[in-house]
């Protein structure tokens, strides 16, 4: 394996079981995730975009071993995460962190912010004792968050105050890699960019990697280095930035692409409306998920699951409009 | 003392320890408001109001809706919340308005207090007149209009269509059921069986397809889209003159808005009807619109045609949103351009600028009062310090001087 | 709206400061979520009469016995003989001369020792033992209040390990807890309560002053379900919030997570529920001494001096000394209500979105 690679996932699936307690095996399966390969490179972006329902923040969460794996494997650093025993996965997580989408559920809160920020810092003795006040409250500023917010509680804050609280609590931890969950969607426009500068900042500074999912491709477009477009629990399109953006290959990702609406009232974008709805996961289409709305769907792709090759340096599509050989 | 010790004690010099009302304080505020709001409760409550009263005249007859200096206030225990706090503009017939803002800064209680559906008792519209023409060009002021009569134009002269499709429809009735009782509330006349061919007609007109199982569907068995596409088809089926969609796009995938959008602007066309669009998104603004107002705190700072507030923003604040937002201007990896600070807390608001301590170009001015609207066209506006009476920017001014 | 003078001085302070240092939300001043409930909490009348009335009735049972041992020296079983004549109305009958049997009145003067009416001495008078009311009463309401303090504590207690075992660890530790819940929720409370003292009253090794221990012991083993329930439910939706996640992410033991994050956030629910109960168990602790199965004689119990009253014993006590009973029923009510006054006030303190 190369060393650049900060993250392998191969073939990962996550089904859940449709029915909770039922009598006799399960039959049917949500496929949140069903068999999503990418490699996350250190101190890259990766975007990943998708509607609601494409199973992207699930692979977030099985990432994280939040919800135990199906199948497939989760390499970290070398290491397989989706076989580690819990014991020793608790002592790994600090260096994989979350940011999650919504500022209000994710502090606790009846702790105050130094120690929603400090409680894992302590207990993973990340600073030794004497160092540890300063070391939150350099985070706190690295964060752009005061030093006199330290004895303060969530519910005095604002969306994206508390969303700084949030990193801060990732940063914290010295990690080397952060999943961040739809961190923008739940704060203002004018809010969301001091968001974005703050962690383009922060990797800058530090080398983080991100892992940066969200269904709105401007910022996705802004932040990432790579980018993966999921549909109904697979990878649709994969690639370079500038590539897949340049050149989309994808029926669905030019659609998506296309759907944006823009801030110039004098271009009228040629749009692709798509037919209908996302189909339910419990029972997708056969052969290409994507078929039941694609507009340039053929016989063939009723039939045949379409592979993700390569077809550029660094840009992988999954369709057969492309040869598939 | 370290840092911190003095941080728990709250002796940090110049920090203000006294933000927080005292018990005793909220204790009596909450009694003056009680007084404030069983006045406007009783002028609310009012039975057999004769029309005179609410009966007034269009600035401009081509306008559905004029709303002029409109305050409407939230008497809190913590203080007076000012959500609307003197927001003037028209909505013409056959066009879309767009009223853009952050959250909080009173861009849905303005369309609230237009269906009179504030959130009583706190809230009240204190001050100034909503205008509304209906079909037959009689004016009323729906400010002082009577409750049992504003339900006469609420739903059946003005529609709303809310952001969360799941939380407006009634779960447990169907959804022809729902559609159909709207139109026997509002339609004189009307019998069961006509009731369901204009509630089919509207499933047709939104473009649903299979309309008879639509017709006969729980709402839980509709996806997020469908869902929406009922609630428009509801709004539609008493002919409106006016559609208020607030946010009608936010909770859905980006396919699915371009669908709505769509909709939504074929719509206004078949109907011939005018649309309140309210949102935070610019690119839907830009793609929708005719005319933008744009809101903070609620006041409005900057209102034009689409085209002005896009190729020639005026107010600060309007430049900045646009800047920073992510897209093809600034995808080269430089910094995004932020406003800094925090939308404000909108009680006890300064008596200058609100955008003051957010803004990069804040002069002496800016802390002292508040700007006026300042016009650049027949239909620009923008309240700021930066520019004279003329529209001239100050600034240029200055570096000519020098 | 009239601003107050804290809010000028802000103002005034917001204006002629740099904008970073001052915005209003950064003036620095901890409030911790409890003070805010507690603010909340004093601000709604009706909890604070709640309030007033159970430190009313904890003083009057708690500290009175005190004072009345201090200054007059006597408890709650000490005899009062009180020497007073009284009108006795029998009715007798005689045959009269025609043969007729015919009803009369005899009204005779007798001594009494007991009984007495209201004095300086004895405020509410003296009960048919000769007992000092007013004292009992404050007696009466020291027991009633320690059991149900007690009761309450352990059940809570009980509930907290049980329903957060369940919530927390899920699956067949639910299952079966659960199912244990289930099997306590359908046992009628009373008839068993009624079965238990009259089987426990029959054993002789059970000395008849602890027999109200077993029957308060037989209530919190069927309180504890409804607190487990609420914890597994709280503890269900905790689960599910982003900030459990986060503490899973960051890699802590499940121990602090269980002690800083969930347990902390279930107290409200807790606190409430315990408060209501509070007036609950009181309830049952009185039926049980008015149905003479709690607290035995000599000592007092606000039940059982309403029993005094009980009109199958005649109707004399609930006709013509109402000194005697309804004391007692009225502490009963007062400690009840403030109890649920209380318990109401904390519910709108932790969430103000209940409200309206």
């Amino acid at each position: 394996m190369n060393n650049d690679d900060i993250l392998i996932v191969n073939n990962l699936k996550k089904y859940y079981p449709v029915s909770k307690i039922s009598f006799g095996k399960n039959k049917s399966y949500v496929k949140a995730v069903d068999d999503v390969s990418f490699t996350i490179k250190r101190g890259t972006t990766m975007g990943l975009v998708g509607e609601s329902g494409c199973g992207k923040t699930t692979v977030g969460r099985t990432i994280l071993r939040l919800h135990e794996v199906t199948d497939g494997q989760v390499i970290f650093d070398g290491k397989d995460l989706s076989e580690i025993p819990s014991r020793e996965l608790r002592k790994m997580r600090p260096q994989i962190q979350m940011i999650f989408q919504d500022p209000y559920s994710s502090l606790s809160p009846r702790l105050p912010v130094g120690e929603i920020i400090g409680e894992a810092v302590k207990e993973h003795k990340i600073v030794p004792k004497e160092q540890y006040r300063s070391y939150i409250l350099k985070v706190m500023r690295d964060c752009g968050l005061q030093p006199q917010y330290y004895y303060r509680y969530p519910h005095e804050f604002s969306g994206g105050q508390r969303q700084r609280i949030s990193i801060a609590r990732a940063v914290a931890l010295n990690p080397k890699f952060i999943i961040c969950d739809e961190p923008l969607s739940a704060l203002d426009v004018s809010i969301q960019a001091q968001i974005i500068n703050l962690m383009k900042d922060l990797q800058e500074q530090y080398g983080y990697t991100y892992l940066f999912i969200s269904h709105d491709l401007s910022v996705v477009e802004y932040i990432s280095d790579t980018i993966g477009v999921m549909y109904l629990g697979s990878m649709m399109e994969m690639g370079d930035k500038k590539r897949i953006f340049a050149n989309p290959m994808h029926p669905y990702t030019k659609a998506l692409l296309s759907a944006v609406p823009i801030s110039n009232p004098d271009v009228k974008m040629n749009r692709i409306i798509l037919k209908g709805d996302i189909p339910s996961p419990i029972n997708p289409p056969s052969g290409c998920k994507f078929r039941t709305r694609c507009p340039h769907a053929m016989p063939i792709c009723a039939e045949k699951k379409p592979v993700l090759k390569e077809y550029e340096e660094g840009h992988k599509v999954a369709c057969h409009l492309y040869s598939q050989e | 003392m370290g840092l911190l010790d003095k941080l728990k004690r709250g002796k940090i010099e110049g920090v203000d320890n006294t933000t927080y009302l005292t018990l005793k304080d909220e204790r009596r505020i909450s009694k003056e408001n009680n007084k404030i709001i069983k006045k406007y409760e009783k002028e609310n409550n009012r039975k057999n109001v004769s029309e005179e009263e609410y009966l007034t005249q269009m600035m401009d007859p081509a306008n559905v809706v004029e709303f002029d200096n409109l305050h409407t206030y939230f008497f809190t225990d913590v203080g007076t919340v000012k959500s609307v706090n003197g927001v003037s503009f028209d909505i013409p017939q056959g066009q879309i308005v767009g009223v853009v803002g952050e959250s909080g800064c009173g861009k849905s209680v303005t369309s609230l207090s237009l269906m009179r559906l504030v959130q009583a008792p706190t809230g009240q519209i204190v001050s100034g007149s909503i205008r509304y023409q209906d079909k037959d060009g009689k004016c009323y002021d729906i400010t002082k209009m009577p409750k049992d009569r504003m339900l006469k134009i609420r739903g059946k002269d003005i529609a709303m269509i809310f952001q969360e499709p799941m939380t407006s429809l009634n779960p447990v009735f169907k959804i022809g059921y729902q559609m159909d009782e709207v139109v026997l509330l509002h339609t004189e006349g009307a019998t069961p069986e006509s009731a369901k061919a204009r509630s089919i007609e509207m499933l047709n007109l939104v473009g649903i397809a299979a309309v008879e199982k639509v017709y006969n569907s729980y709402p839980h068995e509709l996806s997020g889209g469908m869902r929406q596409r009922v609630m428009i088809a509801m709004a539609l089926s008493c002919n409106p003159r006016l559609i208020i969609a607030d946010e009608p796009t936010t909770a859905l995938d980006v396919t699915i808005q371009a669908q709505i959008l769509e909709l939504l602007r074929d719509i206004k066309e078949k109907i011939n009807g005018s649309i309140m669009l309210i949102t935070h998104d610019l690119g839907v603004i830009a793609e929708m619109v005719d005319t933008v107002v744009v809101m903070y705190a609620g006041r409005i700072i900057e209102k034009g045609t689409v085209r002005e507030i896009f190729h020639n923003p005026k107010h600060p604040y309007t430049i900045g949103l646009m800047k920073s937002k992510p897209g093809s201007h600034n995808t080269k990896g430089d910094r995004l351009y932020s406003i800094k600070g925090q939308v404000p807390n909108p009680i006890n608001m300064p008596n200058h600028c609100y955008f003051y301590n957010r803004c990069d170009k804040a002069m002496g001015i800016c802390s002292q009062e508040y700007p006026g609207m300042i016009q650049f066209s027949p239909t620009h506006f923008a309240a700021c310090h930066l520019y004279n009476e003329d529209g001239s920017d100050k600034s240029e001014e200055e570096k000519e001087r020098r | 709206m009239a601003l107050n003078t804290e809010n000028e001085k802000k103002q005034n302070y917001t204006d002629h400061q740099d904008y970073a240092e001052t915005e209003a939300e950064q003036h620095f001043r901890v409030i911790s979520p409890s003070r805010m409930v507690a603010k909340r909490f004093f601000k709604s009348k009706l909890s604070i009469v709640g309030l007033i009335m159970i430190i009313f009735v904890f003083v009057f049972s708690f500290i009175g016995p005190f004072i009345v041992d201090a200054t007059w020296g006597y408890k709650e079983t000490e005899v009062f003989k009180i020497e007073r004549t009284t009108d006795m109305v029998t009715m007798a009958q005689f045959t009269g001369p025609d043969g007729k049997v015919y009803d009369y009145y005899d009204k005779s003067q007798t001594q009494v020792l007991f009984k007495a009416p209201p004095s300086f001495d004895h405020w509410l008078g003296t009960d048919t033992s000769g007992f000092d009311i007013f004292t009992r009463l404050m007696y009466g309401g020291r027991i009633s209040l320690t059991i149900s303090f007690i009761v309450i504590f352990i059940e809570t207690i009980l509930g907290i390990v049980l329903g957060g075992l369940a919530g927390y660890y899920g699956k067949w530790v639910d299952q079966i807890i659960m199912r244990v819940v289930d099997i306590f929720a359908c046992l009628p409370g009373m008839p068993i309560l009624l079965v238990l003292s009259a089987t426990i009253s029959s054993i002789e090794s059970i000395p008849a002053e602890h027999r109200i221990y077993y029957l308060m012991g037989f209530l919190t083993l069927m309180g504890w379900t409804g607190v487990a329930r609420v914890v597994r439910g709280q503890i269900l939706m905790l689960r599910e919030q982003e900030y459990m996640m986060a503490a899973e992410t960051t890699g802590i033991k499940s121990i602090n997570k269980i002690m800083r994050h969930l347990v902390p956030n279930t107290m409200p629910q807790l606190i409430v529920s315990a408060t209501l109960g509070l007036g609950g168990i009181i309830l049952y602790e009185s039926t049980l001494s008015y149905l003479g199965l709690g607290v035995p004689f000599p000592r007092a119990a606000w039940g059982s001096m309403i029993a005094l009253a009980d009109p199958s014993k005649g109707q004399e006590i609930l006709a013509n000394y109402p000194n005697m009973w309804v004391p007692a029923g009225i502490l009963i009510v007062i400690t009840v209500l403030g109890f649920s006054f209380i318990g109401d006030g904390l519910r709108d303190a932790f969430d103000p979105r209940m409200k309206r």
